[in-house]
Parts: C-alpha cells; sequence; structure tokens
C-alpha cells in the first residue's frame, strides 16, 4: 500500500513535469534572443526634422525593418514569405513605406511609426520581371498622392492613402518594357518611356489623374539597347549599348526624342572590355564602372559631356543623394586590408575622404546608402550604411564606426557545439565578489520573491543579480557543461563562435578572402563538423572545427577544406582539393591526436579520407570491412548502400582514395511514390538502456541501430503543396530501413496523407509530421521498433544460467526479427522543423522540439507520442506514465520553449547535451536566433536557482529553537520528577 | 447586404481591369485561374478601429497552406490572399499570446467561387470568415500567490510540521501508557543503551 502510494506520488511529481514552463521573473536566465534582419539590399532614409531618425531597409531575408540611425535597433520588422521577395522599397506621404514584393505582383503600404500594414494591392501582372515602383511627390488630388507601378507595357496608379488602384493603362504595344516615368513639376502629364524590343525609344505622354493617353511617340535607336538604364534628369536618360561600349543619351521633350550616341572611349581615357553603367537617378551626373576607374560624368546642355570625376574601380559606389539643385553627392567605398576608404564627391569634386577602421573578417564592401545631415554650421555632414562581404550592417560617420549590427547571423545555414577552455588553477576569470553578508541579502530577496512579497523594485533587483551572480558569461567551462559555444556557418562562409551565456561573438571569421587569394575564386560553405574534440588524448590540444565547401557554383567544381580552432578562431589549416565534394560522412573514428576521421565523397562516388596521415589511414582501414554508406537520390528515387575498398581509378596513386562498391539498391516506383524527406538517427545520440518494462513486468527490447533510415514518399500528384491534391489521389508511405543490408525493417501507408514531412529519429522510435487530407488536419505519427529475438530473455533461470543472447553483439548483419508499434494523433499546427532533446546519457526522458508555423518552439513531452497510450489506462499503466489517448496532441502554452519570443523565419533546431544528465541545450535559428537549456524531466540532480536557502536556514534554525526548547522542558521536568 | 457579405454565394468574376477592392466580406473574385479568398482576423483590442494596435498585433500573420503564402493584418484585421486557385486549402493565424484553430477553405471549382470554411480543430462551420481566437495563451507560469498551506506543503514545511506534531501528540499518547509500565520500558532502554533525549542532552551539558 505504501509502495503505491509512493508511486502515486511519483506519479505526481512526473506529471508536473509535462510541460516545460517558467515564470516571467526566470526569463533572460538561461535563454537570449537576438533579433537580426539580414543582408540589407535596399535602405531609404526617413528624414525627419524632430523625433527619432531612422532608416527603413529590406533585406535578402525577405525582412523589412525600421532602424533607428543612432544605435541600429530596431524599432520594427517583418518577415515576409519566402516567395514574397522583396523588390522595391520607397518611402510614400512621410508616413508610410511602401514596398513592392513577389517579382512585382504585391503593393503593400506600412505605418512607418509602428509597421503595422496599412493596405495590400495585388497587381495584375503580365510580365513578372522588370517591375519598378515610382511614388509622386506632387499630384494633388486631394492630399493623395499617387504610386506609379510599371510593368512591362502597363502602368497603374496605386492611392497611397487606401490602396486602391486609381487607374490602369496597359498600352499594349508588344516587347515594350517602361524604364522610366516622369512628371514635370506643376503639370498633370505624366511621361513614360520604354524600350520597344532593343531597338526602338517609345514616350507616352498620359493623363496622372485619368491615365488616358495624350500622345506618343516613337523612335529607332542606332544602336541596340542594354537594359542598363541610368536617369539623368526628369526627361533625359543615358543608357547602354548591348555591346557595353558605348552610351546613348536620350532626351524626350514636348513630344519629340532626341538622342546622341557616345563611344566610351571618348569620355574615359584607355578605356577597353565592357562598362557597367550604376543605376543611379540625379541630376545631370551618371556613373559608368570601367575595367581601369569608376567615372562621373556630367551631361550638359543636349550633346555634352564631361568627366567630372574618377574613382578606384574597385569601390562601390552610392546611389546619388541631392543637396541642392546644383549639387550633387555620391559615396564611394572601398576595402583595404582592415580599413574602408571612404570617399565623399559632391559633382565629382572629392570633398570628404575618410579611412575608417574595421575588423578583419569584414571582407569587402558590397553596398553603400549614404545619408546627410546639416551640421550645426549649416554645412553639410555625411553618414553612410555600408554592408560588407560578411552581410554585416555598419553605420559610418565621421571617420567612425558608430554601430554595427551582425546581420549575417540572420542566414545560418550550420550550426555545432565546441566546448570553452578549462578554467587554470589559480586563474579565475570572474573573482567570487560576494561576501556573507551580500548573500544573505541576495537570498532573502530571492525568498521574498518566491513568497510574493516582493515589490517591483526587489524584483528588478533578483532579475539583475541573476544575470549578474551566476557567472554564466565566463570564458571557461563550467562543471555543469552549462557555458559551451555554438559554433555557427552563415551563407557569406562567416564562422562565428557564440557563447551560450549571453549570445555574445566570442570570435568570428571570414573564409572567403583567403580562399579567394589562392585559386578558389567564389567559395562557398556547405558544411560545418568538428574536427578534433580532445577528450584525454590530445588535451594540450585546441578542439577546432572543420568547414567543408565548394570552390564554385557548380556541384562538380573542387572543394575545399579549413580547420579552425574554437578557442580562437584562427584558420590552422586550409585545403583545396582536387577533387568535388558531394557529401561528408563523419565517421565515429579518430586518430592518435583525436582528429575525428571524415569521409569526403566526390561526384565519382569515390571516398577520400581525411585527415591525411598514416595513423588515421591504419585507424579506417581496420575498419573499412565494416564502413557502409548510403546515398538518397531524391529525384530518381533510388537509395543505395555502399561499401569501401582500396584504390579508387581517378586517384590510383593516393593512398587516401578509397571507391565504393554497390551493396544493394532500393528503387522506388517513380510513377507512384517520389522521396520527399528522409531522417536518420543523430551518431552522438546515447541510448541508456536497451530494455523497456511494460507495466506487467514484461520486457521489451528496443532495437537500436545506428543505421536505421526513415524514408517518407508521396504519390507524385501530391508533392505540391497543400490544396493541389484531393485526398484520393494522395498517399504517404513511411519506411524504416537498414542502410548496411538495405533491409526495409517497416513499411506504412497513410492513405490520403500528404507532405511536407518532416521526421525526427532517436533511439528507436521515429515520429513525423504530415498533413491528412481527409481530415484535412495536420497528423503526427510515431512507430517504434522493437527486437523480438532478444524478448524471451526474461526468465530469470535463463539469465542465471547464461542462457540468454543478451551478450550476443547486435549487429546489423543479423535479421533480428523486429515488431513495431504505432500510433497517429492529430496536431494543430503547421510545422517547419522538429528536433529531439539530447542529454549526456541518454536517461533523461525525451521531449520532442516541435518549430510551429508561429516562428515558436513547441517542446513536446514524448509521452504523448507513446504508443501505448490508450483511452482508459489501466491503474498500473496510470502509475507508470500513460497519459489517457486522446485524438489530438496537446499544446500547452506554457510548453513554449520560446515564451512570448518568436524566432523569425525559424529554419533549425539543435539540441545538444549539458554535462548534467537532467539539462540539454536548445538552440534555433532562423533570422533570429534563440537558445535555452531545458531539464525535460526537471532538475532532478541539482538545485534549480529557485531552490531558497534561507528557508533552509529557517528550517534549521526553527529546528534548533525547538531542541533547546524542548532540552529546556525536560530538564524542567526531570527536575520535577526528582523533587516527587 | 446579407447576401453580399455572406461567405457562400457571392461571386464576382472580373471582367474588367477594375481591382477596386471591396472590403466586404470573404467576397471572392475570380481573377484568371485563381479567387480571392478575404477574410477577417477578430482580436479583442482590435475593436477599436485606427492605429491603435500594441506592437503585438502587428505581428499578427495569416498564412495559407503551410507557409506558401504570408500575409499580415489590416489595422481593421481585414485579410485576403489573391489569385488562390480552386480545392482545399487551409488558412493559419500566427499570433503571439492567442490560440487561432486552422481554418478549412474549400473553394469549388464546379460552383466558381463558392467558398466553404471551417475550423478544423472543431469542425465548426463559418459562415463569415471572421477568425476568432479559440483561447488566450499564457506562455508563463503563474506563481501562486503566497499562503501558508504551500509554505506548510514544501519538504522544510513537512519537517516543521512532523517536528510540531511530535512535540505535542507524543506527549499525549505518552500520557495513555501506564507510569509503571513506562518506567519499565525506560529502564529497559537505560540497560540496553539507548540514551533518552533528555539525558542525552542532559550529559552534553
Amino acid at each position: 500500500m505504501e509502495a503505491r502510494f509512493l508511486l502515486g506520488f511519483l506519479l505526481l511529481l512526473s506529471l508536473l513535469s509535462l510541460s516545460f514552463s517558467i515564470y516571467e521573473d526566470q526569463v533572460g536566465l538561461a535563454d537570449w534572443h537576438k533579433r537580426y534582419i539580414g543582408k540589407v539590399k535596399h535602405a531609404v532614409f526617413h528624414a525627419q526634422k524632430t523625433g527619432r531618425r531612422r532608416v527603413v531597409v529590406s533585406t535578402e531575408e525577405n525582412a523589412i525593418a525600421s532602424l533607428d540611425l543612432r544605435t541600429g535597433d530596431l524599432f520594427w520588422r517583418h518577415v515576409l514569405g519566402k516567395d514574397d521577395v522583396v523588390d522595391q522599397l520607397s518611402l510614400s506621404l512621410g508616413k508610410y513605406v511602401i514596398t513592392l514584393s513577389s517579382r512585382g505582383s504585391v503593393l503593400r503600404a506600412w505605418n512607418l511609426p509602428d509597421g503595422q500594414m496599412v493596405w495590400e494591392t495585388v497587381l495584375q501582372n503580365s510580365n513578372p520581371t522588370d517591375s519598378f515602383l515610382h511614388v509622386l511627390g506632387n499630384v494633388k488630388s486631394g492630399r493623395d498622392s499617387l504610386i506609379l507601378a510599371c510593368n512591362g507595357g502597363s502602368i497603374q496608379a496605386v492611392s497611397s492613402i487606401d490602396g486602391l488602384v486609381v487607374w490602369k493603362k496597359d498600352l499594349s504595344v508588344d516587347g515594350l518594357k517602361l524604364k522610366h516615368v516622369f512628371q514635370p513639376p506643376e503639370s498633370d502629364t505624366i511621361y513614360a518611356i520604354g524600350f520597344i524590343d532593343t531597338s526602338q525609344i517609345a514616350v507616352y505622354h498620359l493623363n496622372a489623374k485619368t491615365g488616358e493617353l495624350l500622345k506618343h511617340a516613337t523612335q529607332s535607336s542606332p544602336v541596340d539597347l542594354s537594359s542598363e538604364i541610368s536617369v539623368i534628369s526628369g526627361d533625359s536618360l543615358v543608357v547602354l549599348d548591348s555591346t557595353r561600349s558605348s552610351l546613348l543619351l536620350i532626351k524626350f521633350t514636348a513630344g519629340s526624342i532626341t538622342h546622341h550616341h557616345k563611344l566610351l572611349s571618348d569620355i574615359v581615357e584607355d578605356f577597353s572590355g565592357t562598362a557597367e553603367l550604376i543605376p543611379t537617378k540625379s541630376n545631370d551626373i551618371f556613373v559608368v564602372k570601367a575595367p581601369s576607374s569608376i567615372a562621373f560624368v556630367k551631361v550638359r546642355g543636349d550633346d555634352e559631356i564631361e568627366l567630372i570625376g574618377k574613382a578606384d574601380p574597385a569601390g562601390i559606389v552610392s546611389d546619388s543623394l541631392t543637396l541642392s539643385e546644383e549639387e550633387q553627392a555620391f559615396a564611394v567605398a572601398h576595402h583595404s586590408s582592415n580599413a574602408i576608404n571612404f570617399h565623399v564627391k559632391i559633382n565629382g569634386r572629392e570633398i570628404l575622404t575618410e579611412s575608417i577602421k574595421i575588423e578583419e573578417h569584414r571582407g569587402h564592401v558590397n553596398r553603400v546608402f549614404l545619408n546627410n545631415y546639416l551640421r550645426t554650421d549649416k554645412s553639410h555632414g555625411f553618414r553612410a550604411l555600408i554592408v560588407m562581404e560578411d552581410e554585416s550592417l555598419l553605420l559610418v560617420q565621421q571617420g567612425e564606426v558608430v554601430w554595427s549590427r551582425e546581420d549575417g547571423l540572420a542566414s545560418i545555414s550550420d550550426a555545432v557545439p565546441a566546448e570553452l577552455p578549462v578554467e587554470k588553477e589559480g586563474v579565475s576569470v570572474v573573482e567570487v565578489e560576494h561576501t556573507l553578508l551580500e548573500w544573505l541579502k541576495g537570498h532573502m530577496l530571492k525568498l521574498k520573491g518566491t513568497l510574493m512579497l516582493a515589490t517591483p523594485d526587489d524584483m528588478a533587483a533578483i532579475q539583475a543579480m541573476h544575470l549578474k551572480s551566476s557567472g554564466r558569461n565566463k570564458m571557461t567551462r563550467d562543471h555543469n557543461g552549462f557555458r559551451k559555444l555554438i559554433i555557427v556557418l552563415t551563407r557569406s562562409g562567416k564562422v562565428y563562435a557564440l557563447h551560450t551565456g549571453d549570445g555574445r561573438i566570442v570570435w568570428a571569421y571570414l573564409l572567403t578572402p583567403l580562399l579567394q587569394s589562392k585559386r578558389c575564386p567564389s567559395p562557398s560553405v556547405l558544411t560545418l563538423h568538428n574536427w578534433r574534440v580532445p577528450h584525454h588524448n590530445a588535451l594540450q590540444e585546441n578542439p577546432s572545427v572543420l568547414l567543408v565547401g565548394r570552390c564554385g557554383a557548380g556541384l562538380e567544381s573542387q572543394g575545399f577544406l579549413s580547420i579552425v580552432d574554437s578557442y580562437s578562431g584562427k584558420e590552422l589549416e586550409n585545403l583545396i582539393l582536387d577533387h568535388s565534394i558531394a557529401e561528408v560522412v563523419p565517421l565515429p573514428l579518430a586518430d592518435s591526436s583525436e582528429q575525428k576521421l571524415h569521409l569526403l565523397i566526390d561526384n565519382d562516388l569515390n571516398a577520400h579520407l581525411y585527415p591525411r596521415g598514416l595513423d588515421s589511414l591504419k585507424v579506417f582501414t581496420s575498419e573499412m570491412a565494416n564502413m557502409y554508406y548510403y546515398k538518397v537520390d531524391n529525384a530518381k528515387g533510388v537509395v543505395k548502400g555502399y561499401t569501401f575498398k582500396k584504390g579508387c581509378s581517378t586517384w590510383s596513386s593516393d593512398a587516401y582514395c578509397f571507391s565504393t562498391r554497390e551493396l544493394w539498391s532500393l528503387v522506388f516506383p517513380s510513377d507512384s511514390e517520389r522521396i520527399v524527406a528522409t531522417a536518420r538517427r543523430k551518431m552522438t545520440e546515447v541510448v541508456h538502456t536497451q530494455a523497456k518494462i511494460m507495466t506487467n513486468q514484461d520486457v521489451m527490447y528496443k532495437y537500436i541501430s545506428k543505421n536505421i533510415l526513415f524514408v517518407a514518399t508521396v504519390s507524385p500528384k501530391a508533392t505540391g503543396g497543400i490544396g493541389s491534391a484531393g485526398p484520393d489521389e494522395a498517399s504517404l508511405v513511411a519506411y524504416l530501413i537498414d542502410t548496411v543490408t538495405g533491409r526495409i525493417l517497416h513499411r506504412v501507408t497513410h492513405q490520403g496523407a500528404q507532405g511536407p514531412v518532416q521526421a525526427v529519429v532517436s533511439e528507436n522510435w521515429v515520429v513525423y509530421h504530415y498533413f491528412n487530407l481527409r481530415a484535412h488536419r495536420y497528423e503526427m505519427t510515431v512507430i517504434e521498433i522493437y527486437d523480438h529475438s532478444r524478448a524471451d530473455n526474461k526468465d530469470v533461470m535463463k539469465l542465471v544460467l547464461g542462457k540468454h543472447n543478451l551478450t550476443a553483439p547486435i549487429t546489423s548483419y543479423s535479421r533480428p526479427e523486429v515488431t513495431t508499434k504505432s500510433q497517429s494523433y492529430f496536431f494543430t499546427h503547421s510545422v517547419k522543423t522538429i528536433a529531439v532533446t539530447t542529454t549526456a546519457r541518454g536517461i533523461t526522458s525525451k521531449q520532442i522540439l516541435i518549430g510551429t508555423i508561429g516562428d515558436q518552439v513547441l517542446a513536446l513531452d514524448k509521452r504523448f507520442l507513446d504508443p501505448r497510450r490508450t483511452a482508459n489506462p489501466s491503474q498500473e499503466e496510470k502509475e507508470e506514465g500513460i497519459i489517457p489517448l486522446t485524438d489530438t496532441l496537446p499544446i500547452i502554452p506554457q510548453s513554449y520553449v520560446t515564451h512570448t519570443l518568436q524566432v523569425g523565419d525559424l529554419r533549425g533546431i539543435i539540441s545538444f547535451p549539458a554535462n548534467l544528465e537532467s539539462t540539454t541545450h536548445v538552440f534555433s535559428y532562423g533570422v533570429d536566433l534563440f537558445y535555452t537549456r531545458i531539464a525535460p524531466s526537471r532538475t532532478y540532480d541539482s538545485l534549480t536557482d529557485e531552490f531558497s536557502y534561507v528557508l533552509l536556514i529557517l528550517t534549521v534554525v526553527v529546528l534548533v529553537a525547538a531542541i533547546l526548547v524542548m532540552w529546556a522542558m525536560s530538564k524542567k521536568q526531570d527536575l520535577q520528577e526528582k523533587w516527587r | 447586404m446579407e447576401r453580399s457579405s455572406a461567405l457562400i454565394g457571392s461571386l464576382f468574376l472580373i471582367i474588367s481591369i477594375s481591382c477596386l477592392i471591396n472590403p466586404i466580406l470573404a467576397a471572392t473574385y475570380g481573377s484568371g485561374d485563381g479567387y480571392t479568398v478575404a477574410g477577417r482576423v477578430k482580436l479583442d483590442s482590435l475593436a477599436t478601429k485606427g492605429f491603435g494596435l500594441s506592437p503585438k498585433h502587428s505581428e499578427t500573420k495569416v498564412i495559407l497552406n503551410g507557409g506558401q503564402r504570408i500575409t499580415f493584418i489590416r489595422p481593421d484585421g481585414f485579410f485576403s490572399f489573391h489569385d488562390v486557385p480552386a480545392g482545399t486549402h487551409l488558412i493559419e493565424v500566427s499570433s503571439m499570446g492567442y490560440f487561432f484553430s486552422p481554418v478549412r477553405v474549400d473553394i469549388s471549382a464546379r460552383n466558381p467561387g463558392k467558398i466553404q470554411a471551417a475550423l478544423t480543430e472543431n469542425r465548426r462551420t463559418l459562415n463569415e470568415l471572421v477568425l476568432e481566437p479559440m483561447k488566450e495563451e499564457q506562455y508563463y507560469e503563474i506563481r501562486e500567490p503566497f499562503s501558508v498551506m504551500s509554505l506548510v506543503k514544501s519538504p522544510m514545511g513537512l519537517m516543521i510540521g512532523f517536528m510540531v506534531l511530535v512535540m505535542f501528540v507524543f506527549p499525549k499518547m505518552m500520557e495513555g501508557v501506564d507510569p509503571e509500565e513506562m518506567r519499565q520500558a525506560q529502564e529497559q532502554m537505560r540497560q540496553q543503551g539507548i540514551p533518552s533525549l533528555s539525558s542525552l542532552v542532559a550529559g552534553r551539558s
């Protein structure tokens, strides 16, 4: 009976832990959240006389944001959909941000102060390229101003107040591409100029209020026209010819078109090759980028042109900034070793030259946006936003970087955890500053907090104390393994190390410059791996990470390796390979200096072993017979298994090159199945026990194999998104495949289901998420796989007599009988990614980390996805912690690990263990980053921060006092007795 | 009015180039091969029209088919998707602090523009595409206000409670015992060498 009670109590405790949850005042104790925007591609400065100065930007991550120009902080930010690429950004009426996106078909207006979307208009779009916006400032129809959206040969005028289309004019001329619209001040006529094919110039006069076509004129051009234009005034523009060696000046006034042909060699001395016209809009000045220099050219009158300035061809030119009628400012910035040379030219004359020191790891200048301000003496000061090669954003002013944003972190493609250095004896990085009194005071405050007696001031003090005291930002390893580095790789080829304490950047390293200086012109980094994790053999060595990439865009281009020290961020080694890289296979082997072995599979299916050393070769060849490799070909619908053998044909003299031999192949019928998702177990996952004890004291043995591959296929009609297929034409098949033998361990068909499929494999189970078209809801299915051949090992006598097969090695060579258990549940939300928690020894129960469509991360206990759940669990099952079956998985708001935060455009979640068994690190990334530590079964192995030491002391004091009182009482009684 | 605002029905094929957006609830136009799905998200604090939205609400997104398309709500809560092909679609609303049920939207191909909508969580059919949160979400655990009970229930509280029990109940239990037997028992204990508390403490002092 007591045991029952105890069990009941334990159950109560365990039920409490079903959801991860924190109190509001615990926010920021273990977690941090960083918001980024990505690489800026458009920027518009908001010039306001008073109030906060801001700049509105749009980025390559499809984000629109408003930044504080003084600090670089975000006022607001929106991340648009994946296909909703922002084409153009503009301001209207001084209070709306206008964006044109989705290849010129969606026009939106956002309220500048708070980022609320004000209106949205969909433009009918015949030609999904070459769209542009033109905001007319001076059409006064009421207090409205019109936005002209031009696309191919049609113009739509949209009211900027409510987004209604005021008029639409389709010029219906084949091959017409409008290039520029212009409205002279105080006029009701709009001039639209465009090219018909590449040979004719056309001008249209339209009524600004109605869109009525008033007049039009065409003229054939003497040269073939390219699409590069530069507007030099309202009614004239410059266009480059298709050979890129001459220019055409076009002026269109009052119904007539005049043009003048100019050879570039007349303007730029020693011109050769091809030129680029930098698209700017300015008064009478255009910028030509020739191979030898950048030329600033002024146009005088109709056909007179004059070179007014030159700049280094390596420089990046900003758009022009109009200071006054005659004054045009341009900024030119270029990068030299560890500084940016920043020049401002007014009318081609250099008026400002600054050399701005920056960190070396930022690379070249990619974009410059110039802005000016009025100094107190009425002269012009200049500031500029500079976008660097590593996608960071800098604001420079007066020769200094005022602020910088590491927006490269918005495009993380891979992340691995790494250890911090061990604390050396006698050297403490952060000294322990507590006196006893302070310590007591702190704990009194905490106690007040837990007893809800604290005032808001106290709460703030508690928060500050928490943040300061815990020593979580130290740069050394801690006993619990809470302090680690997260090494991340971004799209630009930059590697960052983030501290788990507060998310700060410990070091950053940009890979590309060094590679470019060698024979690797356009490197792209693919993956990141742990290269060396010292344990005991090579403790004096620093851990390091391996970066693998390609030198070009194509699959065939040669690969490169780079090894970076994870403590310092210094590159240790850098290798340009003579073979291509199709895949990197990290092996669970290491050489004597603890460098992990990696196989690089090239496009011809040869395997190249790294590191190259006799030692690693010996290790590998001794294990080679047991090495298998599989390859999933999504396009062909084939999974193939390979083994390795010595020597390869292409590099016959290379001892580190191995060829592969096909062992098996699984061909999915292409007319009924398409591979949509694959998943496999993490190689580093630790499983604590193979046995699972059932309620009836029975034992089930989990089928634990590192070679399980989950493959999901859907019928070809259902490969599109939701809404593209009906329930009768869609089906989803899930396979569990052994990658050594190619044996299908389990196969299940879900009729009327379709992708997208997200799956995670861990221990002996797989959980996958897909869409059920019949119920029109998302579903999650769990499959658990058990080894049946060991199922009779439950007789104690057999175990005692040794008549069991438990010591037989688990191997994929044998064909054990497996049984599976499976169950499906509805899940409310769309899912972007799924991961599972991993702990140091695999004892702690698991939680499934679900990245939802709302960019939150939900921690769902694995017990909700247990195939043994029944609608009415028996008393025993309840005691074991089996939750009554429901058709839908519950979404408990408190179990969102991201609590009130969102990880914008969530793409990935990784979980890696802390040293403390109960705790795991969770890092999720997208445009934003979010890190936290969670304890799926509560922190059963350590006292939490919540633990009240003061209450403990109070209890002890009370106990001592009670003892004393009792002692006095008993003494008194003794005395009385003796007197008696 | 009723008819035009009803979700089912009201289809206007776009014949002309007019693309005035009629903010009638869920009015649908076909344009080319697609239809427009328009609706409204209703949050409590949205009742006040204008720009009085908290920044939280300006983040509210409406998502079609698990991320195929994303749109934002206007200050008055309206949203629309254009050029949606006929078929069965799923609309989700993401708004921090609120739990929205996904909505199944059927656009009929045979009966062009006829739209039906139903909440997938509870299969409730919607007459109008007005999406209201099913519940508010509280992401933090609420701290229990201080109470004597919570203190008593804590392990330390239990310890104290037990001590108090021993202090007051045990002497009472002793009273029921015959003094002779008591003395005998005490005698026995002394012989066995188990010191009583009083002698233990007294012996030390």
